[in-house]
């Protein structure tokens, strides 16, 4: 079934920047509109004329292809131009200041602009200054919300349920914007979230956000209905994190032999992607039964075009004008 | 000469230990007389401009030991002038300034060109510990002592070599001036706000107090063993506030000063990431803005210093962890401490006024008197119960963390050497 645009109220939101200022009435619709739209991408023509006429802006300035790929894919099946502004290197070193670029996507008449930043922050410099609704597809190490909204409906999908559901996220939480924002959307559906990771990958603190910490990956796992394992991201590592990637795998990859011996034999294993095979996670696993890593792309499409979907497409609401779908 | 009086004031003024209503009768540069109602209905009736003071307060004239004037080097943040106008905005009659210009002040010529700039204030040079800040050779701190630096410090950058610290502390005692201590172990300290949960929300690099501590604890290990004088500048964490309280229990020759905004803000505040919270030391839990409370209440923090740091618009509107650290403080300082420490009840006003002037001029041995005939007029008239919020500022720069809040109190009135300046906003 499609979504009926007379039915459905947008998000009350020009921009979404993160999960944490989600309400989670406004994680639910967005869930259950991207249900609806992964019928259409079932269908033999992937396209609906909803977003007719509007232009996302893709402004990436670190690289990314999944998530660049998966934006751009659910813009075309709403039928949404979009445009890549080039922004290869950081707005510093390009002489241009974030402020400047956001003055020039704003004389573009832009809908929506989707931004990816190193910077914590960077997307809400551009909602401020820009009457387009902004979508923060990654910034620094803050939020990536559609991240987040994509591994949820994942699970709603697999558990049917998320109250209750305790998921374990392994790895790098101190440079994850992944962790933080799954960390939000999961503790606001009510599930028992816990991470696990080398003392030096865990942020201080974080068990102010309500999370339960864990060092040992054999106890971690243990009883946990989710293995939510994070990229190591070699590029954000500074030196002394740990001591080698040997060491890493010995101590906190998900192999079949850990799973086999300490977690639940229905633990489902997830996975923001690009994997490491081999590193933390094994191909086995990865690839294997419990798997949920692919769901989670497809997801991502549906998720994101919901997102373009409910939200404004700039200040002035035009939702009434779109009255056709 | 021209005459001024200034009438029923509340004078309040630490130096002479003054807290009562007076008349001020102001000639040329200097006070010429300070009279209460008993003397002046006996003395002859005084001709000249009269300012009624009725309801306010008057008070010397405040000092900013810790004040960033960017001149020479970056003229288009701050220079001398403007710097010295936005003090006397604040009520300031002085400021000491740090020696991180564009060249350093590691040399009498720059002392000299500092001394000669046009300004509306007074104003006292530190002079670098270091040649260039860099850390590593004492600069010749007696040419620059003799030249009129009231102090030394790298400020802005610490210095990480220990034994270059050491030296220093002792090469001051022949001078009697302290060597002032930005204390930040570089090594621990690679990030953009206070480490805590906020920082951990927020996914920014943190700096954690212990970086800060750290280096306190050396220095102060180092001052005893040398017997030397020591200041810590902007002091932010509660640890710091424990480690200088224990010292000065235990007879180490140390003082410190804490910033308007450490006093007043905490690392909540970034959430937004406005980059007027990005400050070096940064932002604090509310438990070490607490704690800096307790210790300028129990004396263990001697002054409030702004650390005045203006930064161009165009450095201020990056992405948070872009942009450069500082934020200015003249003009909202003494309304931070009558708004965020007077008016909760933490410190009386003449504790505050103590912090803001007759510390400040012991720390660095500065020739200044409050208010007593033959004294220079350099004083403030104050509106205490006056709410304001900060909009446009006399500095070059407008990186204010304050800017839009309320404030309480408003300096409306400076007088530096007699000559009266108003102040309409």
């Amino acid at each position: 079934m499609c979504p009926d645009s007379s039915e459905i109220e947008g998000l009350k939101r020009k921009d979404l920047l993160g999960v944490l200022e989600l309400e989670k009435e406004e994680i639910e619709l967005i869930l259950n509109t991207a249900v609806s739209f992964k019928e259409i991408l079932e269908r033999p023509i992937k396209v609906v004329p909803y977003l007719r006429g509007k232009t996302v802006a893709f402004l990436f300035f670190e690289p990314s292809t999944r998530t660049l790929n998966s934006f751009s894919l659910a813009a075309r099946r709403l039928s949404c131009d979009s445009v890549s502004v080039s922004a290869s290197s950081s707005s510093v070193l390009k002489g241009e200041t974030l402020l400047d670029t956001a003055k020039n996507l704003e004389a573009m008449k832009l809908n929506f602009v989707v931004v990816r930043h190193s910077s914590p922050g960077a997307p809400h410099i551009l909602a401020k200054n820009l009457t387009s609704s902004v979508i923060n597809a990654g910034d620094g190490s803050h939020e990536h919300p559609t991240q987040a909204l994509l591994d949820l409906l994942t699970i709603k999908e697999h558990f049917a349920k998320f109250e209750g559901l305790k998921v374990l996220i392994v790895g790098d939480i101190e440079h994850s914007r992944v962790a933080r924002s799954d960390i939000w959307g999961m503790k606001k559906l009510g599930m028992d979230v816990s991470v696990c990771g080398p003392p030096t990958l865990i942020p201080r603190d974080i068990e102010k956000m309500g999370v339960r910490v864990y060092y040992n990956l054999k106890e971690a796992i243990e009883n946990k209905d989710i293995i939510y394992v994070l990229r190591i991201q070699k590029e954000r590592q500074k030196r002394g994190l740990f001591p080698s990637t040997r060491e890493y795998i010995n101590l906190y990859s998900i192999t079949e032999e850990v799973l086999e011996k300490y977690a639940r034999r229905d633990v489902v294993i997830m996975h923001p992607g690009p994997v490491n095979r081999g590193i933390e996670i094994v191909p086995s696993v990865a690839d294997g039964t419990r798997s949920l890593i692919l769901p989670q792309v497809t997801n991502g499409v549906a998720v994101r075009m919901a997102c373009f979907y409910l939200l404004p497409g700039g200040k002035r609401d035009k939702r009434e004008e779109r009255g056709e779908g | 000469m021209a005459k001024l009086i200034i009438k029923n004031a509340r004078v309040i003024d630490p130096f002479t230990d003054t807290d009562d209503t007076f008349d001020i009768l102001i000639e040329g540069e200097r006070v010429k007389g300070v009279r209460g109602k008993r003397e002046e209905r006996r003395g002859k009736r005084e001709k000249g401009k009269m300012i009624n003071a009725k309801g306010l307060w008057v008070i010397p004239g405040l000092i900013d030991i810790h004040t960033h004037l960017r001149e020479p080097g970056r003229e288009d943040e701050e220079t001398i002038l403007s710097g010295t106008m936005s003090a006397l905005k604040g009520g300031y009659q002085a400021v000491v300034c740090m020696a991180n210009t564009e060249p350093p002040v590691d040399n009498i010529g720059i002392v000299r060109y500092i001394q000669e700039a046009e300004k509306v204030c007074d104003v006292y040079p530190v002079g670098a510990v270091t040649k260039g800040l860099k850390g590593t050779e004492l600069s010749e701190i007696g040419d620059l002592v003799d030249a009129g630096c009231v102090a030394v410090s790298d400020d802005g950058m610490p210095i990480m070599d220990s034994f270059i610290m050491r030296r220093a502390l002792e090469y001051c005692k022949q001078f009697d001036i302290p060597v002032i201590s930005h204390a930040e172990d570089l090594n621990l300290s690679p990030g953009v706000m206070n480490e805590g949960i906020v920082s951990t929300e927020l996914g920014l690099s943190g700096i954690p107090s212990c970086a800060e501590e750290a280096m306190i604890a050396r220095d102060i290990l180092l001052a005893k063993f040398t017997k030397s004088r020591l200041h810590i500048a902007h002091i932010s964490t509660k640890g710091s506030v424990e480690l200088i309280r224990r010292a000065k229990k235990e007879g180490v020759n140390v003082t410190c000063e804490a910033t308007p905004h450490h006093f007043s803000l905490t690392d909540e505040c970034v959430r937004g990431f406005d980059t007027n919270y990005r400050i070096n030391p940064p932002l604090r839990t509310e438990v070490d803005r607490k704690a800096i409370i307790e210790g300028l209440l129990d004396d263990t923090i001697d002054a409030i210093a702004t650390d005045h740091a203006p930064h161009a618009d165009f450095e201020k509107e990056l992405e948070f962890d872009q942009a450069p650290s500082g934020v200015i403080g003249l003009e909202t300082a003494f309304a931070c401490g009558i708004t965020y420490l007077v008016k909760p009840g933490f410190v009386d006003i003449k504790q505050l006024l103590r912090k803001f002037t007759l510390n400040p001029a012991k720390i660095f041995s500065l020739p200044v008197k409050g208010i007593s005939t033959g004294e220079y007029a350099n004083l403030a008239i104050v509106d205490p119960a006056r709410e304001w919020i900060p909009q446009r500022f006399l500095s070059k720069s407008k990186n204010s963390p304050f800017i839009g809040k309320n404030l309480y109190g408003k300096v409306l009135c400076t007088l530096y050497r007699g000559r009266v300046y108003e102040w309409k906003d």
